[in-house]
């Protein structure tokens, strides 16, 4: 298990100076850890060997999504909500030190008198913007909403060309249509290359594109299949569960869908099931999708049972994260170091991630509360934290 | 009138009871709001319903109505819904 401290970071850097091997690319890391019952950050020396515990923050609460924004290594924006009271987004300034609510969080607008308005029930994921666009963040929810705040999370706007759309709100489907604690906006993607470049998926609802930074967009699901017996050219029926765009090349992305995993390069717009090279016995079902950050060949899954009634649970209670190398030509399992028998739990959409270092490492929370990483690019297992909430999110942030 | 306030929502008021205006429920949530940014979205939504978990009684009786009457003598209880989870 990895040391886990809580003294102060000065003292640990210290320490950690003279005795770790650091690689050219060694640098301290973060891992922002939201779950059902609140937030917690882990800091890490550049070796990635000791950590300190930082949380509970919001205890009681529950966090979709705590995330870093990279433009100033600095803010962090959380989406919280209770099971009593209603959705916000925590704003920090100070790393985590104090926190200030939004003053308008996302939500929708009033309907006229006599109308059915939507009502966020949570904010589900958050994107900050282009790195030339500081203080905008994008934030999907659910139900299904995409919103933008130029003031760093103080107030949100929401996308009228999506949320109110008639066409999107077909293809977004009712509250029934997604998961069971609700349909999701999530995977809202920002081009490095160009910030009009967005891309969202919605769980049930397909993936879009906008190129025109979102007055109009375009659903992009060729390729993808759909529940066996269902009509694929229908958009409501298709369930990306998570999509990422390769860092060190934005015209591939992977997804892990409901039915598959694919990938597409741009720009085509036809979706490749890579998937089908998985183990039989395991299948290409799950929720995470993890991309190298400087091979746009390698990307990892984490499988889960999507049988019978989609226990979601690691495949005959054996956890494994899996990998390819080329692609999706092929893939390997990477379960050194996991339980090799009667481990039930799996692992959320958003609940699996990599830093930047050199090896690349990986982090992932499970369902049953641990938090996992890998210092080898999912070589060896070990866990770094045990007996949180069960994990919804994990985002990792490299500090230099 | 009298305003009690559940301790979720003590992280807005800091007390467990806060004096407020306003010839409604509605009416009073806006006052409230004015002095505690944020705190009638946790209990009301955009569309100004009252969320699935948040009760309101006026004088020990429950009410759904935001635009329910209020006296300045009335004593509001707000609260939680004994829901588990």
């Amino acid at each position: 298990m990895a040391r886990i401290s809580k003294k102060k970071p000065a003292a640990r850097a210290r320490k950690g100076a003279g005795t770790k091997k650091r690689t050219s690319r060694a640098q301290p890391v973060v891992v922002l850890v939201a779950t059902r019952k609140g937030a917690w950050l882990y800091h890490g020396d550049a070796a990635r060997k000791t950590w300190r515990t930082d949380g509970p923050h919001f205890l009681g609460h529950i966090v979709n999504h705590l995330v870093l924004d990279p433009r100033d290594k600095r803010t962090l924006l959380a989406a919280a909500k209770t099971g009593h009271l209603g959705p916000t987004v925590f704003r920090s300034t100070d790393f985590g030190r104090t926190w200030k609510e939004a003053a308008r969080p996302p939500a929708f607008p009033k309907a006229p008198e006599g109308g059915k308005g939507r009502s966020v029930d949570h904010t589900f994921w958050l994107t900050p913007a282009h790195a030339n666009e500081p203080n905008v963040w994008y934030a999907g929810t659910s139900p299904q909403g995409l919103f933008r705040t130029e003031d760093g999370g103080a107030t949100w706007e929401p996308f009228s060309s999506v949320n109110d759309d008639p066409q999107y709100r077909v293809w977004m489907g009712s509250v029934q249509d997604g998961t069971p604690d609700g349909p999701k906006m999530h995977s809202i993607i920002v081009d490095p290359r160009d910030p009009a470049h967005l891309y969202f998926a919605m769980s049930g609802g397909g993936l879009h594109e906008t190129l025109d930074a979102g007055q109009t967009w375009t659903p992009l699901v060729q390729g993808m299949e759909v529940v066996e017996g269902f009509d694929a050219s229908v958009i409501t029926f298709h369930d990306p569960h998570c999509v990422r765009m390769c860092p060190s090349n934005p015209d591939r992305l992977y997804q892990q869908n409901h039915c598959g995993i694919y990938r597409l390069d741009r720009p085509s717009k036809e979706w490749t099931r890579i998937g089908k090279k998985m183990p039989k016995r395991v299948g290409d079902i799950g929720f995470p999708m993890v991309v190298h950050p400087r091979d746009d060949d390698t990307a990892w899954v984490f499988p889960m049972d999507g049988r019978t009634v989609w226990p979601r649970t690691s495949p005959e209670g054996l956890p494994s994260a899996y990998v390819t190398r080329n692609g999706g030509k092929t893939w390997q399992r990477l379960d050194a170091g996991l339980p090799q028998n009667q481990a039930w739990w799996t692992v959320k959409r958003q609940a699996m991630t990599a830093d930047a270092q050199d090896p690349v490492g990986l982090y992932f929370g499970t369902t049953s509360g641990d938090l996992w990483m890998s210092r080898d690019e999912g070589q060896k297992w070990t866990p770094l934290a045990r007996h949180l909430p069960e994990i919804y999110a994990v985002e990792a942030a490299d500090m230099r | 009138m009298k305003v009690l306030i559940p301790t979720p929502l003590r992280s807005y008021t800091r007390q467990r009871e806060v004096d407020a205006s306003g010839a409604t429920i509605g009416e009073m949530l806006a006052e409230l709001e004015q002095r505690y940014p944020g705190l009638r979205f946790r209990m009301i939504d955009e569309q100004d319903r009252m969320r699935r978990h948040i009760r309101f009684f006026v004088n020990g009786e429950q009410v759904f109505d935001m635009g329910r009457p209020l006296r300045p003598s009335d004593e509001v209880h707000i609260v939680q819904a004994l829901s588990g989870g």
